[in-house]
């Protein structure tokens, strides 16, 4: 593909990796995207493991790291969506975050830089199991009929206006909570690794003819990276947050 | 720059549909964000001003504000990915 007359590599070779194990086998197999999240899943469950292993009361190293992000999941997250009730919900959400969170941080770790959730089948599969949650949780706090009529007929809303808001609601909370919420990292991901992509082949291409004008795209890949760190981390934040809002709807409907 | 845009300009009238489809892509993902440009700037500033007038709520409204954005943001995201089925699937 051409881009102002610059070979930008085609879509396909930043985001499809060819598998690298098994890779003749019809249904298992394993490329660089796999690769990130087994080992986003290694480093959250360590994390973990390591910061549980030795407890002590004045908490040293991994586990004051622990203790902090945990504290934060509930202070910020927690209590502000759900309430009190919504500490059952703190291994879940805690979990959620850090996987999240780890895959996402690829994107900016030299020699990998590859956001794993620019894929779009695992944000899918977390959306899908936030799906569950959220209407398993409140079908169980509400009964199936109350929780249904509780999410599709919102109070303080004039009669003849339900033609109009139960279809959408119910649109809402089958199909579009689970699909915004993957195509929001999804497409986070995808447009933040598209322009580091470009800032990265714009100087590399700049560098190889007219070398001085090649400073400004590389202090703009330099700055982009730093943003693409705090997009990971805002985009893990808003993943869990809005998995707690739809499970706190659905415990406490009069929100 | 002239050379450029010519460069362009040839590779547009070369491929009649291609060209069509980048210039929709291009219109469709930056018509999709001005909405959201719009939205979030109202969200922000409103948090602002919340933060700025109840300081000790300043948790309460940064909270509410991430869920605004993310909200609003989907809109764009969905012009987004709009791009890039036309721009390259």
């Amino acid at each position: 593909m051409n881009v102002f007359a610059l070979d930008f590599p085609p879509v396909n070779h930043l985001f499809d990796w060819p598998s690298f194990l098994f890779a003749d086998n019809e249904w298992v197999a394993l490329n660089k995207t796999g690769l990130i999240y087994l080992v986003s899943l290694v480093l959250t469950a360590g994390l973990f493991w390591a910061a549980a292993r030795r407890r002590s009361l004045v908490p040293t190293g991994t586990q004051t790291v622990v203790e902090a992000g945990v504290e934060f999941i509930e202070n910020n997250i927690v209590m502000q969506t759900i309430g009190p009730d919504g500490r059952r919900f703190m291994p879940f959400l805690t979990t959620l975050f850090f996987f999240v969170l780890f895959s996402n941080m690829f994107e900016v770790i030299p020699f990998i830089q590859f956001p794993a959730n620019s894929r779009m089948a695992i944000p899918l599969l977390l959306a899908l199991v936030v799906w569950a949650v959220y209407h398993v949780v409140g079908i169980r706090a509400q009964g199936f009929f109350q929780y249904f009529k509780s999410a599709l007929f919102p109070p303080g809303v004039p009669t003849f206006l339900y033609v109009l808001v139960v279809p959408i609601e119910l649109l809402q909370i089958i199909l579009i909570r689970p699909l915004s919420l993957a195509i929001r990292l999804w497409a986070n991901m995808v447009a933040g690794h598209l322009l580091l992509v470009t800032f990265a082949v714009l100087s590399a291409a700049l560098w190889g003819t007219l070398y001085v004008p090649a400073v400004l795209p590389f202090a703009m890949l330099i700055l982009l990276t730093a943003f693409e760190i705090f997009v990971s981390a805002l985009q893990a934040f808003i993943f869990t947050i809005l998995t707690a809002v739809y499970i706190g709807g659905s415990l406490h409907p009069e929100h | 720059m002239l050379a450029l845009i010519s460069t362009i300009l040839a590779q547009l009238a070369g491929d009649g549909e291609a060209g069509m489809k980048a210039i929709g892509a291009g219109l469709g993902y930056g018509l999709a964000a001005i909405g959201p440009g719009v939205g979030i700037g109202i969200v922000v500033g409103n948090a602002i001003t919340a933060m700025a007038r109840q300081p000790e709520s300043a948790g309460v409204a940064r909270t509410t504000m991430f869920l605004g954005i993310a909200f609003t943001e989907a809109l764009a995201l969905i012009g987004f990915v709009v791009f890039v089925l036309l721009a390259f699937a």
